[in-house]
């Protein structure tokens, strides 16, 4: 199943929600949505299910224009971040709710209900009411009416996001596992980064109501189009800074400088980025240059360290592992890896 | 201490069952014992008052009117709130909140100010003195309040539980009525209940737009002579029983009440 956008976009009022997007999604694992909050991502997925009409542009599913068509009469299934059942039906009716719509004889649905609950470990709840299910119950039901219906598009928009983090992480193991071959196309939404890497498949970056890019998900990480797409693909954020590049030598300040091997990219001014886990507090990588400045905020987990610190009035933020502790104020040394900056042109494009 | 505590409390319930008592007293007494004097019990017990309004049809044919009405009105406004209601708690269209506020403020005018064109009115197109005619007059302060109560309690169903059901595939009017309504079924038993309470204690319209047929109770009530006399003894029963159709709907609704205050619409 191929999904596409050809220039797409909506409007509410007077306020512009998605800017003319056009996007062909890839038809096996996950279609990633990674964005804040507010970027678009579940505008997007109502255009892509027929909830919602696009102000312009067109939607084709497998190579037919479906623009017009309602939402009961496309072939997907949704599941939202709060936990949305029919709250006055059962489990099981919950689940078999699509195949009754569709007028499934009865053995057929009981059968196929049957088996989704038993791969989401729901049978012992089928005759409970939503509301006496846990949590994480309540998500696999609603991700159990999504798969019973074998739809050709799954659209799931943080399903993860309201629940604790140890299910969180047990429901996102389960999930490519579900849709593994099921030959539906699925489209994930989510706010984290670190989701979007261990999901794979590929991912589109939003920000503001715009698609900045589109690919398979590492490789986006590495080298993203530009430094938008580079903000939203980075949590704690990317560190920025003007830096000039003269001849050899990538130039930050009067002290930190370092050399520019094999950088395509002519003199000039360019915005270097530097990923929170390129910036640590010992040397990595054969090129690592020295930059010191008064430590912000330190966030010390069990075997990680984020230190937000001050250099030249800008905020930067380390991340490494280890424990690393640094009093606030104190003014402390981390070290940049050369070797794996990105360096964007005065109009925030890639450029090495 | 603790029967020292519960004093103010006992004394707040006598102070507020006291006119229900007087009137259930008055109501076993015959009329010459309520003008003859002070007795706090009825000493010559009688059911005769409510014998008589059982079986007098002026008496009884007031309820039937009256529930007649009640009833009629109840549907209707539940039945024309539901839709608008659902379309101010889910779309957004030019001037809604307007026209959210004006609805609300039809309930601010005083019923009198409404009688006399109601009763022109419903003389010119001859629904004077028919049921019809109060049930529809009750509307104008019913609907309002019935889209009141109905917009919170959508508000609070979540719309993506419309989407999820349209993504179901279910078609706008089966996801309404086998999934929506089923939803907010406790709003609908609050919005019923005021609608039923307004219409069943409204005197003015009432009275004015109905004359011998379709003569309500309250109006039959309130006469307070007959060619007999004083008969306080019969309104004092005919009071009695007017009290029980409210209690009854407040009974199967008293624990969906709470949910409609907690939602800071009732």
């Amino acid at each position: 199943m191929t999904l596409e956008l050809k220039g797409v976009s909506k409007r509410v009022g007077g306020e512009v929600h998605i800017y003319e997007t056009s996007l062909a999604l890839a038809e096996s694992g996950f279609n990633i949505l990674l964005g804040s909050t507010l970027a678009g991502k579940t505008s997007l997925m109502q255009l892509m299910a027929g909830l919602e009409r696009p102000a312009s542009g067109e939607i084709w599913f497998d190579g037919k224009n479906v623009t017009g068509v309602s939402v009961q009469q496309r072939n997907v299934s949704m599941v939202h971040q709060q936990f949305i059942n029919y709250p006055n039906l059962s489990v099981f009716e919950n689940i078999a709710s699509p195949l009754r719509v569709a007028r499934l004889p009865s053995q057929e649905i009981t059968r196929r209900v049957e088996s989704v609950a038993e791969l989401l470990r729901l049978s012992p709840m089928l005759k409970r009411k939503p509301a006496e299910l846990s949590g994480g119950q309540q998500q696999r039901t609603a991700l159990a009416r999504a798969l019973v219906k074998d739809s050709d598009l799954v659209l799931l928009d943080e399903p993860l996001a309201n629940l604790d983090f140890k299910l969180r992480e047990e429901l996102r193991d389960e999930l490519p596992r579900l849709f593994a071959d099921r030959g539906c196309t699925v489209v994930y939404a989510t706010t984290e980064p670190a989701e979007a890497l261990l999901l794979g498949g590929h991912t589109a970056t939003l920000y503001e109501g715009r698609v900045t890019q589109f690919g398979e998900t590492s490789r986006i990480y590495r080298a993203p189009k530009d430094l938008v797409s580079a903000r939203v693909f980075s949590d704690p954020p990317i560190n920025t800074a003007a830096v000039q590049r003269q001849g050899d030598t990538i130039i930050l300040n009067e002290q930190v400088r370092w050399p520019a091997n094999g950088l395509a990219m002519p003199d000039g001014p360019y915005t270097v980025g530097i990923r929170p886990h390129h910036l640590t507090p010992r040397a990595a990588g054969a090129n690592a240059v020295q930059v010191s400045g008064q430590v912000q905020v330190t966030e010390l987990s069990g075997s990680e360290s984020i230190i937000h610190f001050d250099l030249e009035g800008r905020s930067w933020v380390s991340q490494s592992h280890g424990i690393h502790p640094h009093e606030v104020g104190e003014v402390a040394s981390f070290f940049i890896d050369t070797e794996r900056c990105l360096y964007f042109g005065p109009d925030e494009a890639l450029v090495a | 201490m603790p029967r020292l505590r519960g004093l103010p409390l006992m004394l707040y319930i006598i102070f507020l069952m006291l006119p229900i008592y007087w009137l259930l007293n008055m109501s076993f007494k015959t009329t010459n014992e309520i003008l003859g004097g002070f007795s706090l019990w009825p000493h010559e017990f009688t059911l005769d008052n409510y014998r008589e309004i059982f079986t007098d049809p002026t008496w009884y044919s007031g309820y039937i009117n009256s529930i007649t009405y009640v009833v009629m009105n109840t549907v209707i406004s539940i039945t024309v709130a539901l839709p608008a209601a659902y379309a101010f708690s889910r779309y957004r269209f030019i001037g809604d909140k307007h026209l959210f506020f004006w609805l609300l403020s039809n309930r601010m005018a005083p019923p009198a100010v409404f009688a006399l064109p109601f009763f022109q009115l419903y003389s010119a197109v001859g629904l004077f003195d028919t049921p019809f005619a109060v049930a529809l007059a009750h509307c104008l302060f019913n609907i309002p309040l019935a889209v009141w109560i109905l917009e919170g309690f959508m508000s609070g169903v979540p719309r993506e539980l419309d989407e999820t059901a349209y993504v179901d595939g279910y078609s706008f009017p089966r996801f309404f009525f086998k999934i929506f309504i089923p939803n907010i079924s406790s709003g609908i038993g609050v919005a019923a209940f005021f609608c039923f309470m307004f219409s069943w204690v409204e005197l003015l319209l009432a009275k004015t737009l109905t004359a011998v047929e379709a003569k309500p109770i309250a109006a039959t009530m309130t006469r307070t002579a007959s060619t007999s006399g004083y008969e306080l003894g019969l309104l004092a029963a005919a009071g009695a029983l007017t009290i029980i159709p409210g209690a009854i709907v407040i009974y199967f609704v008293r624990n969906y009440i709470a949910k409609g205050f907690a939602l800071g619409r009732v």
